[in-house]
């Protein structure tokens, strides 16, 4: 447990204007040198879960332990935890220098040092030379590497970045995601990175929070979240994922299946019990369906009517209507496929490909 | 096209330009040209060219009253920063709807005359006045303070004359502070009252120093205040320039007095410049 960098303990906040708490008890833990992740839309806590832990919030309940220090109620400044602010927030009135140093003069450190450590942090986020020049001169790549190199410069244990590439555009994003985690790397430092960008998330992280409402909905590693999402919110959010209810029809080991209005299909059960006569929620993203226009009657799948045909990032998506009007997703990679709208199809899967989410709710109604 | 609307520009700063020559350096010059001439008995001005205004200032009774007014401008304006400046600071913090309301309350006695609003103090100062009842009513004090045409008097007038023209500066400059950059500070491990010298302060430090502007030059003319609370006592340049003017007729001394009030406020300034590094004062700098 010593190697916690960050435990946060069931932390509530509200806020006297708004009605809903903006944090509903969440807990979290972060290990050294981890890429975390609080992915989530906006309104749904993230901001506010991070001013809570640089300390320019306090919770209402809940505590804030950093490197095993109950720091809940410790003014930001005695906090060794410092942010990337989503507007930067340099001092207009300092230089380059003076910005990235700031941390530095503070602690009375001797001018030369301050000099060399700005000169290395500069060079850190590739902007050597950048010494003498305001924030006003500056691009929105630079003021973010700006921004970073300053709060880095004085090795807080953990970095806490509150959007910071949301306001840079497609191509220095992606740069700038690279770099991110290249420079986690190689400082060692824990980064707490907000994003409401899945792609973002599923590219850096370690572990990816996934939060909802002033709660986590998921905490997991990209892989998990991706691929085995609990419930339906995480799956469409982060896999894009199309949402099935189905009553359980027949249990055959680790595969269940099922029939309904739409058609039929089955799903792995992924350790979860299930048996006949049982609702369940399936989630199968876009790229884990087929589609196909000559299709056998008597095999599973669902029936459906080709809507929209889009194309996108290299990606072809297909939106079909099933009988009872619900829409659902397919896609794959390219740019040929033999659909039109207006065509009748058949989507099928493989059963290990359809998770089954929303278990939670159902294995608590149940018991 | 672009060409000719540049050419033409000037024809609409034009009336600008004539406005400012008519009734400003027009009166200037005029004032400076009397400055060097000689006056008649009784009454007018002779064209005839003198030093001897200019050398007159430098009697000890005048270089007196130039050493005094010059106390009461730094001590007003000095006592108008440390009021003024909080209270800008902090009013830029309220509420939409509490910033209108305080900015209600400051405009207010703008409605009235200022000499009116000065005779109001007479009311509260003068012996037995509002003030003296109010803390015989406390049992502060058993003889009445007596504190109308007393120099602390004046210095109250003067800070409440000049206190708003602070307190709008220092807003305007602080109103426009991004409370995100304290956070930053804070964030970054400054304490409250580093982040505030830091950042704050530096943001808001425009403000204030046209704020000390805006208190510092009218303070060494409002003779009227000094004249209404303060009696024969406190006697400033301003109340010399009047009246020499008014009373003794002797407008030649009277503007080399004005000329000389102008060029100790302009070194003043330049020097405080100077010594701020402040280039632009308008709040830009």
């Amino acid at each position: 447990m010593d190697d916690l960098i960050l435990r946060l303990e069931n932390i509530y906040k509200s806020y006297p204007n708004s009605p809903a708490p903006v944090l509903n008890g969440i807990s979290l833990s972060v290990a050294q040198g981890q890429f975390v992740t609080l992915l989530g839309s906006s309104g749904c806590g993230k901001t506010t879960t991070l001013r809570i832990i640089s300390g320019l919030d306090a919770p209402d309940r809940g505590r804030v332990i950093l490197a095993g220090q109950d720091m809940s109620h410790v003014p930001p400044n005695a906090r060794d935890v410092n942010t990337v602010f989503q507007s930067y927030a340099l001092f207009p009135h300092m230089t380059v220098e003076q910005n990235v140093g700031y941390s530095l003069r503070l602690r009375r450190l001797p001018k030369a040092e301050i000099r060399q450590r700005v000169r290395e942090a500069l060079a850190m986020v590739q902007l050597e030379g950048f010494e003498k020049r305001r924030p006003s001169q500056l691009s929105g790549g630079q003021s973010q590497r700006v921004a970073l190199a300053r709060s880095i410069i004085s090795h807080p244990r953990l970095l806490l970045l509150d959007e910071p590439l949301s306001a840079l555009d497609y191509q220095l994003r992606q740069q700038m995601q690279q770099e991110l985690k290249r420079l986690q790397k190689q400082l060692g430092i824990s980064f707490i990175y907000i994003t409401h960008d899945r792609e973002e998330a599923l590219n850096m992280s370690d572990v990816i929070a996934v939060m909802r409402d002033g709660a986590f909905e998921q905490v997991g590693t990209p892989e998990e979240v991706f691929d085995s999402p609990r419930t339906s919110y995480v799956a469409k959010f982060v896999g894009g994922a199309n949402i099935l209810h189905c009553h359980v029809e027949r249990v055959e080991g680790q595969i269940a299946w099922f029939q309904n209005a739409q058609g039929s299909g089955a799903f792995s059960t992924r350790g979860h019990s299930f048996s006949p006569g049982q609702n369940a929620t399936l989630a199968i993203r876009p790229d884990q369906a087929q589609a196909e226009k000559d299709f056998d009657k008597s095999a599973p799948g669902l029936v459906g009517t080709v809507k929209e045909k889009s194309f996108a990032g290299g990606v072809l998506r297909v939106a079909a209507e099933l009988s009872g009007g619900q829409t659902f997703v397919c896609s794959r990679q390219g740019i040929d496929w033999d659909l039109a709208p207006g065509d009748q199809i058949k989507i099928s899967w493989a059963p290990e490909q359809a998770c089954p989410v929303d278990w939670e709710a159902l294995d608590e109604k149940e018991n | 096209m672009k060409k000719k609307t540049k050419e033409l520009s000037w024809l609409t700063l034009l009336p600008i330009y004539l406005f400012t020559l008519a009734f400003i350096l027009g009166p200037l010059l005029y004032m400076a040209a009397l400055s060097f001439m000689t006056r008649e008995e009784v009454w007018g001005v002779a064209a005839e060219f003198t030093l001897k205004n200019y050398q007159d200032i430098f009697q000890p009774v005048y270089l007196n009253t130039f050493g005094e007014s010059l106390k009461l401008a730094f001590l007003s304006t000095g006592l108008v920063v440390v009021l003024g400046y909080p209270f800008g600071y902090f009013m830029a913090k309220l509420t939409a709807k509490w910033k209108r309301r305080t900015m209600l309350l400051l405009m207010i006695p703008f409605w009235t005359s200022s000499l009116l609003r000065l005779y109001g103090w007479v009311i509260i100062f003068r012996a037995g006045g509002v003030f003296d009842q109010l803390l015989t009513a406390l049992h502060i004090i058993d003889e009445p303070l007596k504190l109308l045409y007393t120099y602390p008097a004046v210095v109250v007038g003067m800070v409440y004359a000049l206190l708003p023209f602070m307190i709008f500066s220092v807003y305007s400059s602080a109103e426009k502070l991004d409370f995100r950059l304290v956070e930053a500070a804070r964030d970054l491990g400054a304490g409250p009252v580093q982040a505030f010298l830091t950042v704050s302060l530096k943001l808001t430090l425009p403000g204030l120093l046209s704020g000390v502007v805006l208190t510092f030059v009218p303070s060494m003319g409002l003779f009227f205040i000094a004249d209404i609370l303060g009696g024969n006592k406190v006697v400033l340049v301003g109340s010399l320039i009047q009246e020499q003017l008014m009373k003794v007729h002797n407008w030649p001394f009277a503007a080399a007095l004005s000329i000389a009030l102008l060029v100790l406020t302009s070194v003043i300034l330049f020097l405080y410049r100077k010594i701020s590094g402040v280039k632009d004062l308008e709040g830009l700098g």
